[in-house]
């Protein structure tokens, strides 16, 4: 990829560090240089692990959080060795579905699964992982899609609606195979039994790892976050993904998932009581689990009720102390659901932190105002504002035609404003 | 090193002060730029510097200190740079027993543990080397960031303890300089990290505060920088001298103006 290439000037010589990392040096924060060729022998071969690409920006190395418009908002997907926060949304419906969008990407990808929870059985919530949607199966939908949302092309210049065209395009839609980098899932439809037995993936579910002792030390975390770190450290050393067993004939990424961290369920009270006793608990979990991912080829998600902890400054501390952080606003039960400005959507999105790794600065994108929704099986984020004003809809067809016959301005012009009325 | 910030202070390598502590904050912003400012700048100047880096990982930084200038790598491998990397001796000493105290080993401890096995460690790693063949200027001790302290279970106190003796050893003692950085939170009521900050900020005889722009996220402008110098240990009969600009940060670089001066606006 020539972005990569230009990434910067000493990136052979990073690309050689790599392909000879011994324990200590494996970071996931290495630069990736590009794909050595046969002529260009200055090391080992660098074989690129499935389902990652390198960032443009950086040379990272970025993972898909299974959704495609996500990833085009955190600057190209995840970095591995990083943990996305998801702030759950108050009933838990849909950041529960980008916890399964996550597991799922890694089943087609073929990255190892590692799944922990206190309330359900991991084995559970693989099954309940959705579809993938792959090439043939539905190019006739995406091409229904793709004739709805078309926005105008780019170099038509725009004389009366010429707002419309400044407004960023979110996501391309477009037919799918399985070797690309982002994946699209249909949400109502399971995924095929086959798919997880050929998936390789461990299970932490929380009250069959802690028997019910009564004499528990008094250590400085809760006993249900010890296990689970030791429980990943393990995983992780056993399978080599820190780079310990150089024999491997495979590179691959571990993809965490904890679901639901910090409910009482895990045996914190920090979303019980204000000034928890042992709110640190949670902070200093998150701060090992994030010094064992640097050192590893991992990317974890977490999702976490923080709409339950009441000391704000505690949400503060765990936004800082994690990489990605995405709130999730769900307008069920709320006055918004019957807010006119907000009746295509199903809830607001909040990126509320982008990690600055190996740079002095971070892709933020420029629209804040972003909402999701759950339309035809396809989980879609989008800007909110809009320009439109909806009293004058129908006085725009009028417009249109009016125009059309004056000034006999051309046919597919006006094909473009009928669309547009669609989306807008 | 940020050129115009070295303007804009005042400074070069050559001839930086002595003895000082530099309080970095930031507010609804990030202020970790300033980190690598200064990290590369005393890297430059010829300085022993201690980094004990809690929240990113050594990659990180060297890849941005090689935008900036300066190789970590070969710092650290010539004794000029003692790099504490947080997130990798937290690992080791969470699921290993250690003999001796870790400077990291209030992670183990379950009430609120103090700092001075970090103490120790920056004392040892400060300490002026007899042989006396690497002529290091001055040492420096330099963290990133101190919130994160507060966040794993330390008090604001323990905190303030920890500075205070390294401010003894390293400005009093060995004429060196100290830099810490603290997030500011702002209006979410953080009582310790507030007693922590003013604490800093009444000791400190340089802050630089970064913070977002009221109005919001802008692309060009990304934030505006609150210099503000300091006299703590005289009487100040003359006011504190502050000046206010905004910046905008680019790929090896970081722009200053004067408020409303920026150049996307003119």
């Amino acid at each position: 990829m020539a972005a990569v290439a230009t990434c910067g000037g000493d990136a052979g010589s990073a690309g050689s560090a790599v392909a000879t990392a011994s324990k200590s040096n494996v970071t996931s924060f290495q630069r990736r240089g590009p794909r050595v060729s046969g002529t260009n022998d200055s090391g080992p071969r660098l074989v690129s692990i499935t389902g990652t690409r390198p960032s443009v920006r950086n040379g990272q190395l970025l993972v898909s959080t299974g959704l495609p418009a996500l990833d085009q908002l955190l600057g190209g997907g995840l970095a591995v060795g990083t943990v996305l926060l998801i702030e759950e949304d108050k009933y838990n419906i849909y950041s529960s579905l980008l916890f399964k969008y996550f597991l799922a990407e890694g089943i087609v990808n073929g990255h190892t699964l590692l799944v922990a929870s206190a309330n359900e059985d991991p084995a559970n919530i693989l099954q309940e992982l959705p579809a993938p949607l792959l090439d043939d199966n539905c190019k006739k939908e995406f091409d229904e899609d793709v004739y709805n949302h078309k926005t105008p092309e780019s170099n038509i210049k725009m004389k009366i609606a010429w707002r419309y065209q400044l407004l960023p395009k979110m996501e391309q839609i477009g037919p799918v195979s399985s070797s690309r980098f982002g994946h699209y899932y249909d949400a109502s439809k399971r995924i095929p039994q086959e798919l997880i037995e050929a998936s390789k993936w461990h299970g932490f579910f929380l009250p069959e790892k802690i028997s019910s002792t009564l004499k528990v030390e008094p250590c400085s975390l809760t006993h249900g976050y010890i296990k689970l770190l030791q429980f990943i450290q393990n995983i992780i050393c056993e399978e080599g993904f820190d780079g310990s067993n150089p024999q491997k004939k495979q590179k691959n990424i571990l993809r965490i998932g904890i679901q639901n961290l910090g409910s009482p369920l895990w045996g914190d009270d920090i979303c019980c009581t204000e000034n928890g006793d042992s709110s640190h608990s949670l902070t200093k979990f998150l701060y090992v689990l994030r010094g064992l991912l640097r050192t590893s080829l991992s990317a974890c998600i977490i999702t976490m009720p923080t709409h339950l902890i009441q000391n704000k400054a505690f949400i503060a501390h765990v936004t800082n102390l994690s990489d990605v952080v995405v709130g999730l606003e769900s307008f069920i039960g709320s006055e918004r659901e019957t807010n006119p400005l907000y009746k295509d959507y199903h809830g607001l999105i909040h990126i509320r932190q982008i990690p600055r790794l190996n740079n002095l600065f971070c892709d933020e994108s420029d629209v804040k105002d972003l909402g999701f929704k759950l339309k035809r099986k396809l989980f879609t984020i989008e800007c909110i504002t809009k320009w439109s004003s909806y009293s004058l809809q129908s006085q725009k067809y009028f417009l249109s035609h009016h125009l059309q016959r004056k000034f006999s301005i051309k046919e597919p012009y006006f094909k473009e404003l009928h669309t547009l009325k669609k989306i807008y | 090193m940020f050129l115009e910030l070295n303007n804009l202070l005042n400074t070069t390598p050559e001839r930086a002060e002595q003895g000082k502590l530099t309080l970095l904050c930031d507010a609804k912003t990030d202020g970790s730029f300033l980190v690598h400012h200064f990290l590369s700048f005393y890297l430059k100047a010829n300085c022993k510097v201690c980094f004990v880096a809690l929240i990113q990982s050594f990659s990180h930084y060297n890849i941005v200190g090689q935008k900036l200038g300066v190789n970590l790598t070969m710092a650290r491998e010539r004794g000029q740079l003692v790099f504490l990397e947080g997130l990798k001796s937290a690992v080791d000493v969470f699921f290993q027993a250690q003999e001796k105290p870790h400077p990291l080993q209030f992670l183990r401890e379950a009430n609120a543990g103090n700092l001075k096995p970090l103490f120790e460690f920056v004392r040892e790693a400060l300490k002026p080397v007899d042989s006396g063949e690497a002529g290091w200027t001055y040492p420096v001790l330099l963290v990133d960031d101190l919130s994160v302290l507060l966040s794993l279970g330390l008090g604001a106190v323990a905190v303030l303890d920890f500075i205070h003796y390294c401010r003894a050893t390293v400005c009093w003692e060995l004429k060196g300089n100290v830099v810490v950085l603290v997030h500011d939170s702002g209006d979410v009521e953080d009582e310790e990290n507030d007693i922590l900050l003013n604490g800093l900020s009444h000791q400190s005889h340089l802050i630089l505060r970064a913070e977002g722009l009221a109005t919001g996220f802008c692309r060009d402008v990304h934030g505006q920088l609150r210099i503000l110098w300091r006299r703590p240990l005289q009487s100040t009969s003359q006011r504190d001298q502050s000046l206010t600009y905004q910046y905008k940060i680019q790929d090896r670089s970081v722009s200053f103006f004067a408020k409303g001066m920026s150049p996307a606006v003119l």
